[in-house]
């Protein structure tokens, strides 16, 4: 295809992109570098039902001033980047240079927001991911094998988890698993225990959380390997069973290398996906045991009468730089089957 | 056919002494605009407030949780899409932060006459807004499991320990206290609520520096975690929608519950009338030796924005003089703790009232407290589940707050 019809097709959806992908990024970066301005504050009295105090409050006039002034706020470098609600660089140096061994070194790293948040976030990425991917894989291989006549419903509601919007999902599972729930008090009977309890246990938290990722995700893999499997070229599976090779085999050493780069793209999707973990966490109510980068980019808007902007952007840049290096091995394998071809 | 004619006149009547009431609103025109939470006593003052409409003044309302944060963006737009924002002691907070609500003198002089000094919100010697009704957290307890046992009403965190564990043992329940544990603003509301017990402040006096780490925030922490043992393991997911069923199953005889939610939680018409008729409130118990409630006083009202016309604000002031009314009142007594002239608490009343009685503290309305509130929220669940010691909860607590309020720019 000549450059100029290439640019022709292209332009709209680049165009696209810069405006709702490539500025908001750029916007979010620039906001990452400010913070508030320092607070013009006065001591005034405030009176209520509850009786008068002296109070502080922020002179709102005096800060107006201010934000005309410059609206962006005070510049603070990659200060935001590296406070202890982020990468925390001066609590990581006084750690090791105060810790005894590596337990007690970990375990307080462990203790600083960004990193637990982090460490759940890779643990799920690549907990979910394979297993999506390997399960996907199986439902795909059983629907392709059974009968035609069972295909249309059993396709149907192998895709509901997809269907499902991702918190309502949760929700859905989060009372099952509540001990009066059928999950949870099938589980108390099973093992009985009745303190078990799915939600109030870290690690249980956890395990929940991966199941749900892979529920909700498997469909997705599904789909796509059930469209590959259409493809695979059927009269090398016959020659195949020609020479003699067992079911397995043919799955082993047809199926899969064919299938091969289907696999490679959910895995870039899913990692993708899954590192943005982020409904499970509120569906769940599991913030007490699991929190997640997007998470803690929600907590930072939402949670206080005056959002953190500055703070949730550094933690957005910080997730795209994450995904980056995630993807970096898929893509360069990419790249390079792209130079091969060429 | 005679009867006919009579219902029609009578009907007939009844319209036009309705109409009569709309027109005792008085406003010749304007728009009211309506941003609130949304809860019962809330629906009640709105749609009072909505009685003023006419063909010439338009009262609209938005009633959501979410109006934490649609407000600051609405009020800011000019005109603000809302001329009415309802707050509490939390929400008024970042409005006068960023200067979007005008002062009420002027309104109050002309219109305000219904009101009590104790409902106008003083700022600086400013008006800046009308509280209707007071909230807290309270003592909510089964009086029949109570009495069956020979357990007296516990007056402080001590008896109701000492009553869980007399009702564990007697093999009554085994977890017989709930209250809202879950991490975030929850979990945060319950240490603020304890801390404000121990009479002693979250911030050195005049700055924004925190000061919880000390004697009575490991009180607190303690007291805490002394209540989990007594509750269900499920207690980080508890918040006031979680608890609600679980009492309704009679599993809890004590829990330390909102006030606002009083009503629902002794209506017989509801899914447990026989739990429902045997609850009871009383105040929230007292920490360590102190001796005033360990619960915040919170108060709702109403702003008027800022960046509309005078008409306007003068016609929501007008309009919200009439959802505050007496007659309101009448016709929503259970609804809330209302701070409204000629108010006679009921039963869901009593608990707020006995906090108010026994010297409860208000919830500080300081710039800076949101920012603690979320830390508070964020860094308590690990210290309760056993995973970190208590002096580490108040460290992580205090970095988390220092770094978010170096960030806004209360802090150097």
């Amino acid at each position: 295809m000549p450059h100029k019809t290439f640019m022709a097709f292209i332009w709209p959806s680049l165009l696209a992109m810069i405006l709702f992908i490539a500025l908001p990024i750029l916007s979010v970066g620039y906001q990452s570098l400010f913070i508030e301005h320092e607070q013009i504050l006065i001591e005034t009295e405030t009176c209520g039902p509850f009786g008068c105090t002296a109070e502080v409050s922020v002179d709102s006039a005096a800060m107006a001033d201010l934000r005309a002034e410059k609206p962006a706020g005070r510049y603070n470098g990659l200060g935001t980047y590296t406070n202890a609600s982020h990468l925390a660089f001066d609590e990581i140096t006084e750690i090791f240079a105060t810790s005894d061994n590596f337990t007690e070194i970990r375990t307080r790293i462990m203790n600083l927001p960004f990193y637990k948040a982090l460490i759940f976030t890779l643990a799920y990425t690549f907990i979910v991911t394979p297993l999506v991917i390997i399960l996907g894989f199986i439902i795909a291989l059983v629907v392709n094998s059974i009968p035609r006549f069972l295909k249309g419903p059993v396709i149907f509601f192998s895709l509901l988890p997809m269907i499902v919007t991702p918190l309502v999902g949760s929700l859905v599972l989060f009372w099952m698993i509540d001990s009066r729930g059928i999950i949870g008090a099938a589980l108390q009977a099973l093992f009985s225990d009745p303190s078990l309890s799915l939600k109030a246990s870290p690690a249980l938290t956890w395990v929940t959380l991966f199941v749900y990722g892979v529920w909700h995700s498997a469909p997705f893999a599904f789909v796509v390997f059930y469209a590959g499997l259409q493809t695979v070229p059927q009269d090398t599976l016959e020659s195949a069973m020609v020479d003699g090779a067992s079911r397995w085999e043919r799955v082993r050493f047809v199926t899969i290398p064919y299938l091969m780069p289907l696999a490679t793209f959910i895995a870039l999707m899913q990692l993708m996906d899954n590192f943005r973990v982020f409904e499970p966490i509120i569906g769940f109510s599991a913030a007490a045991s699991a929190t997640s980068l997007s998470y803690l980019i929600y907590n930072d808007l939402r949670a206080a009468e005056s959002p953190l902007f500055g703070s949730a952007a550094a933690t957005s840049m910080l997730t795209i730089i994450g995904v980056i290096i995630l993807l970096l091995p898929v893509l360069r394998r990419n790249w390079r089957e792209f130079n091969r071809k060429t | 056919m005679n009867f006919k004619l009579k219902s029609t006149v009578a009907a007939g009547v009844l319209l036009a002494t309705a109409g009569g009431a709309w027109a005792d609103c008085g406003i010749e025109s304007g728009s009211v605009r309506i941003l609130s939470n949304d809860f019962a006593a809330l629906h009640a003052v709105a749609e009072w407030a909505e009685k003023c409409a006419s063909a010439t003044v338009e009262v609209t309302k938005n009633q959501t949780e979410e109006h934490k944060n649609v407000q600051v963006p609405a009020l800011t737009t000019n005109p603000a899409s809302y001329t009415v924002a309802v707050v509490a002691t939390n929400s008024i907070v970042p409005l006068l932060n960023d200067d979007l609500i005008r002062p009420l003198d002027e309104y109050v002089a002309k219109w305000g006459d219904q009101l009590l000094d104790s409902q106008k919100i003083v700022v600086d010697g400013k008006i800046m807004a009308i509280a209707f009704m007071a909230n807290a957290q309270h003592l909510q307890y089964r009086e029949d499991i109570l009495s069956a046992n020979g357990i007296a009403v516990p007056t402080s965190y001590e008896d109701m320990f000492a009553a869980a564990e007399m009702l564990r043992e007697a093999g009554v329940m085994e977890t017989p206290i709930s209250s809202n544990f879950m991490p975030g603003w929850n979990l945060a509301a319950e240490f603020v609520n304890m801390y404000l017990g121990t009479g002693n402040d979250f911030f050195e006096p005049g700055s924004a520096k925190l000061a919880i780490d000390n004697a009575d925030g490991l009180l607190v922490l303690e007291n805490m975690k002394r209540m989990v043992d007594y509750m269900s393991a499920d207690w980080v997911t508890y918040d006031s929608n979680s608890t609600k069923p679980v009492w309704e199953a009679g599993e809890v005889a004590l829990t330390i519950a909102w006030g606002s939610r009083a009503g629902a939680m002794i209506d017989e018409s509801g899914p447990a009338p026989d739990i429902a008729k045997a609850t009871s409130f009383a105040a929230a118990p007292t920490i360590g030796d102190n001796t005033i409630p360990s619960a915040a006083l919170w108060w709702d009202g109403f702003t008027i924005a800022k960046n509309i016309s005078d008409e306007d604000a003068e016609a929501s002031f007008r309009a919200m003089m009439n959802g505050l009314s007496p007659e309101m009142m009448a016709e929503n007594l259970d609804a809330a703790v209302w701070l409204i002239d000629g108010y006679e608490p009921t039963k869901a009343a009593s608990g707020v009232i006995a906090d108010l009685q026994a010297g409860a503290r208000p919830y500080p309305m300081l710039p800076y407290m949101g920012l603690l509130h979320t830390a508070l929220g964020d860094n308590l669940a690990e210290f309760l589940q056993g995973k970190e010691s208590a002096e580490q909860a108040l460290a992580d607590v205090t970095a988390a707050y220092t770094t978010a309020a170096t960030e806004a720019g209360f802090l150097n």
